[in-house]
């Protein structure tokens, strides 16, 4: 693929698809119509430039799936025929990728379904791709996709935005898919660095559309300000030989600027909707983590009780404990650590050796880095940890 | 419009409901009753007798085998199911939501072919 195809494929796919989905009611045909018309369009496009991408490539894959169902000329495919044929529906309509948004994040899906669907329909990512970033084996993930549309067609999940009473309820599981999306690629857990940064890129993209499309739902506000804030940190979270940076040690000067006025934007954006919701409040966290040249931690702190009231999870008690370490010193802290539940999560382990550190307490805490490396998921994340276990740094 | 079939499960082990607990489920399952033949999505309902009431037939030589019981001992059963027909997967569930509901447990929803 040459590379304004390969840049108008991934911008456009998403679009092309979702226009094709409503104009033909499946999902495999406007695929199949839409992988051809951008087979199409690198031989066109190298004989004579680029057109307008997006009109280009809907217009084609109308085009072509016109050609085949005449060819196959079914019955049944009459009516569809004449829809395709009416001239003005050839262009995105607002919600077409909202619709299709929303189909891919159904919850009659399991969420190891509405992955892979998600990063295939909207980001136009190759089911080898998609194996690639998810480390699941590529069948794994073709099989997954396949029983997914199977399930759309058969038992009727709808290609529409949800109605009023449904949709705070599907918006968070949207929310939920994307912000896992993002996570895979930001937790480094493992494999080819490219692509996991591809996951992050695609989730925010995502998390942009959103945002765009339902201007007034503050929490996919809240989830695009909470992405491009932890992204805007990625340069500075790991030091140069690939271990792992604390944010208190970051070099603020490796930050991105661009994303963190944007993500502060936003913060202010949902700050005047007036209507918190958890992933606001994680974007607000990490807009005064990147406010000046130091954390507000009491800031932080009021933050988290609020986090902790919307969404009372022993992780985020976990990662108010951190703030209430800062605040009210480490032992107070400890006190809360050491009620928690979270024997599997190696970050647990990571803070309770930190506060255990500097209590002075230096076996146990060597002890909790020790069973943190265990549990890490990566190579860089145990190494770091390993070296944590036996240095007093 | 496109026809789901909604199954009650009904759990085969532990301790009925209560007298009036029966009462009230019954009662509210003759509400959603009500209000599925009011909007126009009732096709079929109805509720069945205990598995131990069954009768099974198998194929045999060209004949039936008959059995005393249900087709598979399990955990749960079958409890009673309507059929609706609706839009799309989203209505189905709208109304399997109220079923869960009225009967307190869980529902099975399935699209015919």
């Amino acid at each position: 693929m040459s590379d304004p195809v390969e840049e108008a494929f991934r911008e456009q796919y998403g679009r092309a698809v979702a226009v094709l989905v409503r104009l033909l009611g499946d999902i495999d045909l406007a695929e199949e119509a839409v992988q051809e018309a951008f087979a199409a369009a690198v031989e066109h496009w190298a004989r004579n430039g680029p057109p307008s991408p997006a009109g280009w490539i809907i217009t084609t894959a109308r085009n072509r799936a016109v050609d085949r169902l005449r060819r196959e000329a079914k019955r049944e495919d009459r009516h569809r025929e004449a829809a395709l044929l009416f001239p003005g529906e050839a262009r995105e309509e607002p919600p077409d990728r909202l619709r299709l948004i929303f189909t891919c994040c159904h919850p009659a899906l399991s969420t190891a379904a509405q992955v892979p669907l998600t990063l295939r329909l909207l980001g136009g990512l190759s089911t080898t791709e998609i194996a690639h970033a998810l480390l699941v084996p590529e069948a794994t993930v073709a099989q997954r996709i396949v029983r997914a549309k199977q399930k759309i067609r058969d038992a009727g999940i709808p290609y529409r935005v949800p109605s009023g009473s449904q949709l705070p309820d599907r918006l968070q599981a949207v929310l939920a898919v994307i912000y896992l999306i993002f996570n895979e690629g930001y937790a480094a857990s493992s494999g080819p660095r490219l692509i996991r940064d591809d996951l992050c890129t695609e989730a925010i993209r995502l998390g942009r559309l959103l945002h765009e499309l339902l201007p007034g739902e503050p929490e996919a506000t809240g989830l695009l300000a909470l992405m491009l804030l932890t992204e805007a940190r990625r340069a500075a979270r790991t030091g140069s030989g690939g271990e792992q940076v604390l944010l208190r040690d970051q070099d603020r000067s490796r930050w991105d600027g661009g994303l963190i006025a944007e993500g502060h934007r936003l913060v202010r954006q949902c700050l005047d909707h007036g209507h918190p919701g958890p992933y606001q409040l994680q974007a607000a966290i990490n807009a005064v983590h990147t406010d000046g040249p130091s954390t507000d931690w009491p800031q932080v702190l009021r933050l988290y009780d609020q986090l902790l009231h919307l969404s009372p999870t022993p992780v985020v008690a976990l990662n108010r404990a951190v703030a209430v370490a800062e605040v009210a010193g480490p032992a107070a802290a400890l006190d809360l650590v050491e009620a928690l539940d979270l024997p599997r999560y190696h970050v647990f382990h990571v803070v309770r050796g930190d506060l255990l550190r500097r209590l002075g307490r230096e076996p146990e805490a060597r002890e909790a880095f020790r069973r943190a490396a265990d549990l890490a998921g990566n190579d860089v994340q145990r190494s770091y940890l390993q070296a944590r276990s036996s240095s007093e740094r | 419009m496109r026809r789901y079939l909604l199954s009650v499960i009904e759990p085969s082990v532990g301790d009925p409901p209560s007298p009036q607990e029966l009462a009230d489920i019954a009662a509210d399952v003759a509400e959603f009753d009500r209000e599925l033949r009011e909007a126009g999505v009732w096709v079929f309902s109805g509720g069945l007798f205990p598995p131990a009431t069954a009768t099974v037939l198998r194929p045999k030589d060209g004949g039936a085998l008959l059995s005393d019981g249900p087709f598979v001992e399990g955990k749960e059963h079958l409890g009673g199911f309507c059929v609706i027909d609706v839009e799309d997967l989203d209505e189905a569930l709208e109304w399997a939501g109220k079923a869960m509901r009225a009967t307190r447990l869980p529902i099975e929803v399935r699209p015919f072919r």
